[in-house]
């Protein structure tokens, strides 16, 4: 049985990527606290939600490509890169920041 | 009477003729006028070549005078004055970015600036380069080298040039401030401070530490095809000039023994959002990485030999070739076909976005944009007509698709047809070169942007 429980969280978008989310840079989500298998959630199962659940967008490649997400694109788990938190394995908690950052390389 | 008119014409000729000279002098008066400005501008940038001290005092007089709100500014004193002028900043690019950065650097009292750029300024960049003026279009920007210099800012436009920037800023030691806008977004980073040689996890992050894998070149976009708003990007420009005054004056410019990294970070400026600032923790140096590990496979050979393919690295996007030559008009056809035809016989669809669709667009054209057709919606489920198609528009009545440069009109024509809307025999095709050749061939009036 899969809880009915959520937890709140923001994520937002910048750099170009609120393009594929309905052009909407903030987003205020209430996400299930258990993943199919009964495991707490972690980022890496929000970009697959966000991918299937949030983003109406068909590119889908500019997004997350090979299973990962896209090069070019950093993760910020309330502001730091998530590489500082466990990347993908880090456990989302109530009231989290997720920001995804595309890179900008103009001039 | 007749020797009077023959003696008024020549008269009017002479006139004509003189006014015309005066034109002409005018605006070689002009040119002359905004050179000799740009060179007396150059020449203040160059204070490390002005007369010697007297000796009494370290700076001149006059520096006292020019910088003495800076001087008294407690992170800066005298100590930091002096470190300005002693040091040498080199700035890559001399774009938006390059030009507010290179003006705030040199007006803060650094003894030598360098400015490398390989582009010709063009004047759909006027608007955010602030340094630039009509009489420079055209001319090449100077050329210099890294080594020469204490610090580095990556004012560059594109990824290829950034990996390259902070891989020969590893291996020569030297800080890199590398900014980025697009749109109304922007973002700074300080790389490799403290300068620590490759191997030392102590230093600061390189780019590749941050951005291990280049973005895939599709998702790559310019300020020419995604726009740039001016006060953006020399906002950052800016930012950049104060980080460089930052390290220069607080002695970061080299290493100090055993000196750790402070969090690295990435500011991000979106002048959308509220608040329109927000500093982000980055990583520490990345254990494997190739430019700045001890493993990894970086050197200043590999590097100078040519070996490196960084637009290789980065990918190339070449351009689209996805429609058959049948599958394509010249622009000038299209137009014999609005004469002699009736516009319900056909459809022009326009897949440019809207905000560049109601700058200007073919009379009669309809504007479904690429982003809309690409992303969530515009096709509609099997066996339907889009909306956007008119009821009346009869089933075999031909599609055409316009965009800016021929581009996006081919993957939007191939996917109309995959989509099965050329069934009927209805010709589905697009305009070879977009409105760039319906400008070229047709109508030199339109306004090109």
């Amino acid at each position: 049985m899969a809880s009915e429980e959520t937890i709140p969280i923001i994520v937002e978008f910048t750099g170009g990527l609120e393009m594929l989310f309905s052009d909407e840079r903030k987003h205020r989500l209430a996400v299930p606290a258990k993943d199919s298998k009964g495991n707490a959630v972690t980022v890496g199962w929000l970009v697959d939600y966000l991918c299937e659940e949030i983003m109406k967008d068909n590119r889908k490649e500019m997004f997350v490509l090979d299973g990962h997400v896209r090069p070019g694109i950093l993760v910020l788990i309330n502001d730091a890169d998530w590489e500082l938190e466990g990347e993908a394995s880090y456990a989302l908690q109530p009231n989290d920041n997720i920001l995804f950052v595309s890179t900008l390389h103009g001039g | 009477m007749e020797v009077a008119t023959q003696s008024a014409e020549a008269l009017k000729r002479q006139i004509a003729t003189t006014e015309e000279e005066l034109k002409r002098l005018k605006e070689q008066l002009a040119v002359v006028e905004a050179q000799s400005s740009i060179e007396k501008a150059v020449d203040g940038l160059e204070l490390g070549a002005g007369p010697v001290t007297t000796g009494k005092w370290p700076l001149e007089l006059e520096e006292y005078k020019r910088y003495g709100r800076q001087m008294i500014v407690p992170s800066i004193g005298i100590q930091g004055q002096l470190r300005l002028k002693a040091a040498s900043v080199l700035i890559v690019g001399a774009g938006g970015l390059g030009c507010p950065a290179a003006a705030y650097v040199a007006g803060a009292g650094v003894g030598t600036l360098g400015i490398v750029d390989g582009d010709t300024v063009e004047t759909s960049n006027l608007h955010r380069q602030i340094l630039h003026n009509t009489a420079k279009v055209g001319m090449k920007k100077v050329d210099k080298i890294v080594e020469k210099y204490d610090l580095v800012l990556d004012c560059t436009d594109h990824p290829t040039s950034r990996y390259l920037i902070s891989d020969i800023c590893i291996l020569l030691c030297k800080p890199l401030i590398s900014a980025s806008a697009l749109r109304t977004d922007g973002q700074l980073i300080v790389l490799n401070s403290p300068p620590l040689p490759t191997g030392d996890a102590s230093g600061g992050p390189c780019y590749r530490c941050v951005f291990p894998k280049p973005p895939p070149a599709e998702s790559v976009v310019s300020c020419g095809d995604g726009g740039i708003l001016g006060p953006v990007v020399g906002t950052m420009g800016v930012l950049q000039a104060l980080e460089a005054i930052k390290l220069i004056t607080s002695g970061k410019l080299l290493a100090r023994e055993g000196e750790k990294a402070d969090d690295a970070s990435m500011l991000l400026f979106s002048a959308n959002s509220n608040p329109p600032f927000r500093s982000v923790r980055l990583r520490a140096r990345r254990a494997k990485c190739f430019a700045c590990s001890a493993e990894g496979g970086l050197t200043l050979e590999g590097l100078s030999s040519g070996s490196l393919d960084y637009v290789l690295f980065c990918g190339v996007t070449t351009p689209v070739k996805i429609l058959e030559p049948e599958e394509r008009i010249e622009a000038r056809e299209y137009e014999r076909i609005l004469k002699e035809g009736n516009r319900r016989d056909h459809l022009l669809v326009d897949v440019r976005e809207k905000v560049q669709f109601d700058i200007c667009s073919i009379e009669g054209s309809v504007n479904v944009p690429f982003s809309t057709l690409q992303g969530s919606g515009g096709l509609a489920a099997e066996g339907e007509m889009p909306a956007w198609i008119p009821e009346a528009l009869p089933s075999d009545a031909p599609i055409y698709l316009v965009c800016r440069l021929g581009n996006d009109s081919q993957i939007i024509a191939r996917k109309l047809k995959e989509n099965g809307l050329g069934k009927d025999s209805r010709y589905i095709g697009d305009l070879k070169d977009g409105l760039k050749a319906w400008k070229e061939q047709v109508d030199n009036s339109w306004p090109e942007y």
